[in-house]
């Protein structure tokens, strides 16, 4: 275990501990007002609930794909090798929150808009990014050679960015049954306060899973090169 | 300054994104009624013909034009400028009300008739608690 004396790998280790214990916290606070405080969708119903796990997941899995795409950037102009092994380990947790976002809107679209699914922009450019991240992670797996696989990686996800925009447009560029987005920057946020609070804390809460999760995998990937007895990256 | 290898490399990834964009944007663009989920009541008048394949139709349904007879529903929908008759016959979604979005999905009988083979209602982006809701009906 004389690696723990490495000042990387303590930082990591330490910091999982206090994510952990924030991200509990903050879920804790998040669900109490999502499901107990804040109110129903005069429209809605209870189901405005699923809202509050399926805008954060949504928003998350887009920020980490855009993480990924510039860091790949940085890999391919700069061949930093850090980079890589960080873009390598935000992949799962922005898969799984994709997954989620698309899961969420499928069981909140039911009683909503009276379907499962629909083919329209917005879904079917997120069941593209779901595929791209599928493919990222994939690709690690069966290409053996490291030169290799690093620039196959960073191209999958420089190539799927120019999904996110896509994504984040669909619904003001095309008619898609999904509704445009609710909170804005630049225009008038049309979700009540008492409905805003508990979304803001739900994507903190999230945020801090995903960075705990990264922390772990990162953490791995840096046993893996102790292990193979490289003193470097 | 950096070398010209890492130079070529940027010049490289810049031209084959660019180029990329450029190939998504123009199937997006050649692909428009197809990425489009529905065409409004006023798109559907100024088609050149009317196909006889499925079409979604959306936009809101009219105020006071929902007729339920034993087993058909009659409503309009608007896009505020056009309007168009559906008649449906099966469940229509809890959130299906006047003056809310709806998509239909069916056949068009002229340009002013759509028999609908499936409803949907259309969210809007606006998420309001009850008693606000109220509270702003009153104003």
């Amino acid at each position: 275990m004389k690696f723990i004396k490495n000042y990387q790998f303590s930082l990591v280790q330490k910091s999982q501990k206090i994510v952990l214990y924030l991200f509990l916290i903050i879920l804790a606070l998040g669900l109490f007002e999502a499901l107990i405080l804040s109110p129903q969708d005069y429209l809605q119903g209870d189901s405005v609930r699923i809202m509050y796990v399926h805008v954060p997941s949504a928003w998350i899995s887009l920020g980490i794909f855009s993480l990924m795409a510039s860091l790949s950037v940085m890999v391919i102009i700069f061949k930093n090798k850090v980079f890589f092994l960080v873009a390598k380990s935000l992949a799962p947790s922005g898969f799984i929150f994709s997954l989620v976002a698309l899961v969420t809107g499928s069981i909140w679209g039911k009683p909503t808009w009276g379907t499962w699914w629909a083919w329209d922009a917005r879904i079917t450019s997120m069941l593209i990014l779901c595929i791209f991240y599928l493919m990222y992670l994939i690709a690690w797996r069966i290409f053996e050679n490291k030169d290799y696989v690093t620039k196959i990686t960073s191209f999958i996800a420089i190539l799927g960015f120019i999904n996110i925009p896509i994504i984040k447009f669909s619904v003001d560029w095309w008619s898609t049954l999904h509704q445009p987005s609710s909170v804005n920057i630049f225009s008038e946020t049309t979700i009540h306060s008492s409905m805003l609070i508990p979304l803001g804390i739900m994507t903190a809460a999230f945020a801090l899973f995903s960075l705990l999760i990264f922390l772990m995998k990162y953490n791995t990937e840096l046993i893996k090169i102790k292990n193979k007895g490289l003193d470097r990256l | 300054m950096y070398n010209k290898k890492v130079k070529l490399r940027a010049l490289f990834l810049f031209l084959s994104i660019a180029s990329i964009i450029l190939i998504v944007f123009l199937v997006l663009k050649s692909l428009e009624e197809n990425v489009v989920y529905f065409l409004s009541p006023t798109e559907i008048k100024n088609l050149n013909e009317t196909t006889t394949e499925k079409i979604r139709v959306g936009g809101m349904v009219k105020d006071n034009s929902i007729q339920i007879n034993s087993e058909k529903i009659n409503f309009i929908i608007t896009d505020f400028k056009n309007e168009i008759n559906v008649i449906y016959s099966g469940i229509v979604p809890n959130l299906f009300q006047e003056g809310k979005g709806v998509v239909a999905e069916g056949i068009l009988k002229d340009k002013n008739f759509f028999k609908a083979e499936k409803v949907l209602a259309k969210h809007d982006e606006k998420y309001i608690p009850p008693e606000v809701k109220a509270s702003m009906g009153e104003e």
